[in-house]
């Protein structure tokens, strides 16, 4: 049987094809203006790294903000499910998914079989997602992979007053100018977004292993944030942006049974 | 090249007297400084009617933004700071005012500064600033009765404002016209968070909008949102709006729309409201101030 | 008067309303010491009225500060709004 997950993301479209329950082919896609033609770039490319033909998969689920959008998929699942499954896939003994994109922050608690018992959502505002981080990437004049390795090396807390990105943005010109050390605003940056993240996480209740997925776990500034505010160690999957693609794709094999 | 550099969002300070009227024959002359995140006002008195206001940018600190803003209100007055009897500073700045006797909140003072500028038949009063957003009920002595203010989000500020003036290269002050000079309203942009309605605005513009077309979707969904934080408090008649955005049609209009009701006109500058109180307040304590003096 | 504290964004309403009528009856003010973080604080507002209000460093961030006291499931009463006898405190959210 073969079966894939599409999760159609805010800013990536990102494909897994399973056979069998083993992955044999995957890929990442920009979303760019045309989300119908990113999809199915990226089930194309998936479907050549498997050297498959997209026609004979079995059973396409979608996730993802843009879920409903997929071209051809057969069902789709909330991203809180596909990301609980995938994860529990990757790691066992995972119960808390701290699922952290651009545009929205999601902290999930989860059974050992990967099912969602309970879940918060920040969205809809900046402040707690990585789109703060960018803004204040821009604001710095730093690379956003710099702007994570630069928190690294401050050992200073400056609490932020902005909790808008906006309004952050003309906080974090104010420091420039009053030269404290660019390092320093990037922890300042990085502390402030892990704070309201797990403030997220405290609400279903923090239940160790304690894993992050989403864009925001490329960032090593952002992990070591996460870390220091929960006082506890994060598993960090390797991929972590084909997680809610796998979760899906392992879901679409239930369904074809 | 220049033209790309341009601060879109920049808007003119400037500054009043009235010639007609003599400060040295008035009794009490007292003072207001609103210092606010992003513009600073101050206004004279003298027994209690309007003499000379400013209205300036605020600048990196406070004291120096007051004593700015105080000063060019002063100029060619023939006045100086130590001439006033009574300052009262407000806004968010206020406790860092050098010169002041006293500090009242904003929500107090634009209460008091609504009901002179608007009448005492006002009772919902709306202060779209630089950095917040204030819903105000008050009663006919121009004391507040229910209050919210909103300095935590951008969505709904002048700053928001200015975000969207920057992307589109269009002079802040002129976006409101602009922005309804469509022939049909398009939807509002979906996005209330100002830094998701910016990179939902590129892709329509992308998508072949014009820009005009962009701001009304943009001012359309900025009253929608002032609306529901309004709901708050419950709008009450007679209904005025202060502040900057008051003076940007494009979301006045929207609003008095979605609300149905339509604003009070004044014919005071509406970004004084918040210094007018301070400066009504600053009469009445030296009132009492003489009269516990006199006991 | 009702004095709103919080915000708005585009998430939700975050509003923790103190009722200043009610409030100012009240003499022990057990909402104080009942926030476990500390959020509110009394003072002398504009009309010289003792009264509660919600510290200003926290206005702007009552949703994550008032998380743990509201947990997505199995929520307990609200500490701050027990505490208030003449039920002059309450939350929007």
């Amino acid at each position: 049987m073969i079966t894939a997950g599409i999760d159609m993301g805010a800013k990536y479209v990102k494909v897994v094809i399973l056979q069998d329950g083993t992955v044999k082919g995957k890929a990442i896609v920009l979303m760019g203006f045309d989300p119908l033609e990113a999809a199915s770039a990226c089930m194309k490319e998936a479907a050549e790294k498997a050297g498959i033909d997209p026609g004979t998969i079995d059973h396409i689920t979608a996730t993802g903000a843009g879920r409903k959008a997929a071209p051809n998929a057969n069902s789709d699942i909330t991203d809180v499910g596909a990301a609980a499954k995938g994860m529990v896939h990757v790691k066992e003994g995972v119960h808390t998914v701290i699922d952290v994109g651009a545009e929205e922050g999601r902290a999930i608690k989860i059974d050992a079989e990967g099912k969602v018992i309970d879940f918060a959502v920040n969205e809809k505002c900046a402040a707690g997602a990585g789109a703060f981080a960018e803004s204040m990437s821009r604001a710095l004049e730093v690379s956003l992979e710099e702007f994570g390795k630069l928190s690294l090396q401050s050992d200073k807390s400056i609490p932020m007053n902005a909790q808008c990105a906006v309004f952050a943005e003309s906080e974090v010109v104010s420091l420039v100018h009053a030269k404290t050390p660019k390092r320093d605003i990037s922890r300042a940056v990085h502390d402030a977004i892990a704070s309201r993240i797990v403030s997220m996480v405290r609400r279903v209740g923090i239940n160790n292993d304690i894993a992050l997925i989403g864009g925001v776990s490329h960032n090593p500034g952002f992990v070591d944030a996460i870390q220091r505010s929960l006082e506890t160690d994060l598993i960090v999957p390797e991929e972590p942006d084909y997680v809610s693609a796998l979760g899906a794709a392992i879901v679409a094999g239930e369904r074809n049974k | 090249m220049n033209e790309n550099k341009k601060e879109f969002w920049r808007w003119k300070e400037y500054n009043w007297h009235d010639e007609n009227k003599d400060p040295k024959s008035a009794d009490i002359i007292s003072a207001g400084v609103d210092v606010g995140s992003v513009s600073s006002q101050a206004v004279i008195l003298l027994d209690g009617e309007l003499y000379a206001y400013s209205n300036m940018r605020t600048g990196s600190d406070s004291p120096n933004s007051a004593k700015n803003a105080m000063n060019w209100a002063l100029e060619n007055t023939g006045l100086t700071i130590d001439d006033l009897h009574y300052t009262v500073g407000t806004g968010y700045g206020r406790v860092n005012v050098p010169f002041s006797d006293r500090a009242i909140t904003e929500i107090a003072c634009h209460a008091r500064g609504g009901n002179l500028m608007y009448g005492n038949t006002v009772r919902t009063i709306l202060d779209m600033g630089g950095q917040d957003c204030k819903a105000i009920l008050c009663d006919e002595k121009g004391k507040v009765k229910n209050f919210l203010m909103n300095d935590k989000c951008a969505a709904g500020t002048g700053r928001g404002m200015e975000v969207f003036a920057d992307l589109l290269a269009i002079p802040i002050e002129e976006v409101g016209e602009m922005s309804l000079d469509v022939e049909e309203e398009p939807p509002p942009v979906s996005s209330t968070c100002v830094v998701f309605a910016k990179s939902e605005a590129s892709s329509l513009l992308r998508e072949g909008w014009s820009k005009k077309k962009v701001l009304a979707a943009y001012c359309s969904a900025m009253a929608h949102r002032v609306v529901s934080l309004l709901e708050r408090v419950g709008v009450e008649k007679d209904f005025a709006i202060t502040g900057g955005i008051a003076k940007n049609a494009g979301v006045v209009k929207r609003l008095e729309k979605e609300l149905n009701v339509t604003a009070l006109k004044s014919k005071y500058d509406t970004q004084i409201a918040g210094a007018f109180g301070a400066a009504l307040f600053a009469r009445t304590l030296t009132e009492k101030q003489r009269k516990k003096a006199s006991a | 008067m009702k004095a709103n504290y919080g915000y708005m964004d585009g998430s939700g309403d975050f509003f923790i309303t103190i009722d200043t009528d009610k409030c100012i009856e009240c003499e022990h003010h057990a909402c104080v010491s009942a926030c476990p973080v500390g959020m509110f604080e009394i003072i002398v507002d504009d009309y010289d009225d003792e009264v509660v209000a919600i510290k200003e460093e926290y206005r702007k961030k009552v949703k994550y500060d008032c998380g743990p006291c509201k947990p997505t499931s199995e929520r307990p009463p609200l500490p701050c709004v027990e505490a208030c006898t003449p039920g002059a405190v309450s939350h929007s959210w």
